[in-house]
């Protein structure tokens, strides 16, 4: 029998309209292959990868495209088959900016070729997480932290692998959809993870508003009959699905400021990457697809899409129907913590959940900004735990001590003290750049700490040499004057005289 | 009456010695302020002050009582951060437009340089390599954006660009 647990809820946090009927209605369409694919070759976290392929070459899907720079960094696959046509820089969306990376370009074909083949799954721990760097696997969260260094806790002790189903942002439902149709798969996948680190349960955590996701994986751990599975019911609130704000909810502990949640022994991974994780392991597929959500008003048919990774968004939206007449702006992401992207020419990324079109009657009116009243509803909610008035204080008058202080670094950028801000104070935008600048200034007072040394060392050199100059001088004068001044000039004359009678 | 006034000045002088002492012993001395001149300062050594570095400038102030706006890169937050510490009036950096700036580094163009030398003479830091009459070229991580090496290339192959990217 499946033990069910009902948690209780973490510190702060707010309900929020879920938005999530518009595109969970519908099953995970699987057959969405674009015209081209725009792989990028960048980790968020790790070196890139170097591209192995040749302009031209034609590839299968699953193949090796991207070799991992070091031993310990991820392999980029194709996810599809077809042909490279360029490698080149293209625009990607990485953690809430558009940067520049070197991307591979492939020009897809209908074949469908695959390369990937079920391989053996080793005993051995460390040879597994080398099979999952060389799968590729990240977190999908939204983090994309590479999974093999999240399970790689040799020296720490897990007591309890969370499965964070929790998905508590608006609008996104990829992980709900892969919970109602593949539970079995990914319960698998979590227990293999769990067999990785050596814990003794398993929590499957799914917030209250999926009941169809509870009972599929209700139905699942039953038909695995295994006692290490807990399944547990999440009160629905944002942002329940944190890491760190999940770990309170389901154990009652908190992980301290600035370390992770193995340090008190946990370990938390998304559903979406027990998901990738058996796939390998059953089909020896690569993490080279993901399910993402295209939802909004502003989309004429949203659903949840299994995407091939580098497809451009913008034959994703037209897979799904293609934009309504008065949409006004996409983001990336969900409404809360979703960024906002200036072109639809960009790849999916492991990293991208959920793609909301927003229309004119959904965008948020731009209100005017009034003083902070103090009335403390942004601290209540603060699922953190920070004072956000005190630090939107330090970040106007630039005081770097105090934002250290009052636990910036901890922002989880969550955007609950935007949502009840009174005087409608833009706090969470202020929270980035406030990180923004610290992380400048940090690295500006290293670079004029090393200039000043630098400088020092050059005037040091500087006066060695001037020294050294001086003293030859003084060196040839006092050899000019005294006893042999007279023969020294006369050597000068003759070496004059002998030089012009050679002419 | 007499009582009085002996009592009073005894109080004076005895106060007036203590101050004198005070202020003998609690007074920062010259150099520590210097130092906090100095870490307000970008110290990006790029001697744009007409000082020969950060170090030199914060004595000036010290003990000149130089200008306080004289500083390009550290801009107007830097001259209201002096004013503040030494209680002085705020006024705008003179000449900010050729401001250095850390975000940026020097790049050397190589098809256009004659290695000629005096761009490695003229970097504060030393973070300009070459041979004379070789390819001479800037090494980024050490560069500090000063743009002091801009103004020596006699052939202008000198530009700055972005620090990153």
């Amino acid at each position: 029998m499946v033990k069910n647990h009902i948690a209780k809820s973490f510190t702060g946090g707010i309900k929020l309209n879920a938005n999530k009927n518009v595109s969970s209605s519908k099953t995970i369409a699987e057959q969405f292959i674009p015209s081209k694919l725009i792989i990028p070759m960048s980790h968020q976290f790790g070196p890139d990868a170097i591209p192995i392929v040749k302009v031209n070459q034609r590839i299968k899907k699953g193949e090796l495209i991207g070799e991992p720079a070091d031993k310990n960094a991820l392999a980029v696959h194709a996810s599809c088959s077809g042909q490279v046509t360029a490698i080149e820089q293209h625009q990607e969306p990485i953690v809430g900016e558009v940067s520049s990376s070197t991307c591979v370009i492939i020009q897809t074909n209908k074949d469908d070729d695959v390369s990937h083949q079920k391989k053996y799954w080793p005993r051995d721990t460390q040879t597994r997480l080398n099979l999952i760097n060389q799968a590729g696997i990240v977190g999908l969260g939204g983090g994309s932290f590479p999974t093999a260094e999240k399970l790689n806790s040799k020296s720490l002790n897990c007591e309890l692998l969370i499965l964070n189903g929790a998905e508590c942002e608006p609008f996104i439902s990829c992980d709900d959809v892969l919970m109602r149709e593949h539970a079995t798969e990914v319960l698998r996948g979590g227990m293999a993870m769990m067999e990785l680190v050596g814990a003794s349960a398993i929590l499957v955590c799914i917030e209250d508003d999926k009941p169809e996701a509870l009972n599929a994986v209700y139905d699942a751990a039953g038909q695995l009959n295994s006692k290490l599975i807990q399944i547990v019911t999440l009160p629905t609130r944002y942002p329940a699905g944190g890491e760190k704000q999940l770990i309170e909810a389901v154990t009652g502990k908190e992980v301290p400021s600035g370390e992770y949640p193995i340090n008190i022994g946990f370990i938390c991974q998304n559903v979406g990457t027990a998901y990738a994780l058996d796939r390998y392991i059953q089909l020896g597929e690569p993490q080279i697809n993901r399910v993402v959500t295209v939802t909004g008003q502003g989309i004429k048919n949203p659903q949840n899409v299994l995407v091939p990774i580098g497809s451009p968004i913008s034959e994703l939206i037209s897979f799904c129907g293609g934009y309504n007449d008065d949409v006004s702006h996409l983001i990336l992401g969900g409404n809360m913590m979703g960024y906002s992207l200036h072109t639809d020419e960009l790849p999916v990324t492991k990293a991208t959940n959920c793609i909301l079109a927003i229309n004119k009657s959904q965008e948020e009116k731009s209100t005017q900004i009034w003083p902070c009243i103090r009335c403390g509803d942004c601290a209540s909610v603060c699922p953190a735990k920070l004072l956000p008035q005190r630090i939107v204080k330090a970040y106007t008058n630039k005081n770097f001590n105090k934002l250290e202080e009052l636990g910036l670094k901890d922002c989880i950028e969550c955007g609950c003290c935007d949502v009840v801000c009174p005087s409608h104070i833009p706090l969470t935008a202020s929270f980035k750049n406030a990180k923004y600048l610290t992380e400048e200034a940090t690295t500006h007072s290293l670079l004029a700490n090393e200039a000043e040394m630098r400088h020092n060392l050059k005037k040091i050199r500087l006066s060695k040499e001037q020294m050294k100059v001086d003293r030859l001088h003084a060196e040839l004068k006092s050899n000019v004057r005294g006893d042999n001044r007279k023969s020294m000039i006369n050597d000068a004359v003759n070496r004059s005289r002998k030089l012009r009678n050679k002419k | 009456m007499a009582t009085a006034t002996l009592i009073l000045s005894g109080i004076a002088i005895t106060l007036a010695i203590l101050l004198m002492l005070a202020a003998r012993y609690f007074s920062s001395s010259t150099n520590e302020v210097v130092e906090k001149i100095e870490t307000l300062l970008p110290r990006i050594q790029c001697a744009q002050c007409g000082y020969p570095g950060c170090r030199p400038y914060a004595k000036a102030i010290a003990e000149e009582n130089a200008e306080i706006n004289l500083c390009p890169p550290g801009g107007d937050e830097t001259v209201r951060r002096l004013a503040n510490f030494l209680g002085r009036e705020f006024s705008p950096v003179t000449e900010p437009v050729k401001a250095a700036n850390l975000n940026t580094v020097a790049l050397i163009s190589e098809e256009l340089c004659i290695g000629c030398n005096l761009c490695s003479q003229a970097c504060p830091v030393d973070a300009i390599v070459g041979v004379h009459q070789r390819m001479h070229t800037v090494i980024s991580e050490h560069c500090t954006g000063c743009r002091l090496c801009v103004s020596p290339c006699p052939v202008d192959c000198i530009s700055l660009i972005p620090r990153h990217g």
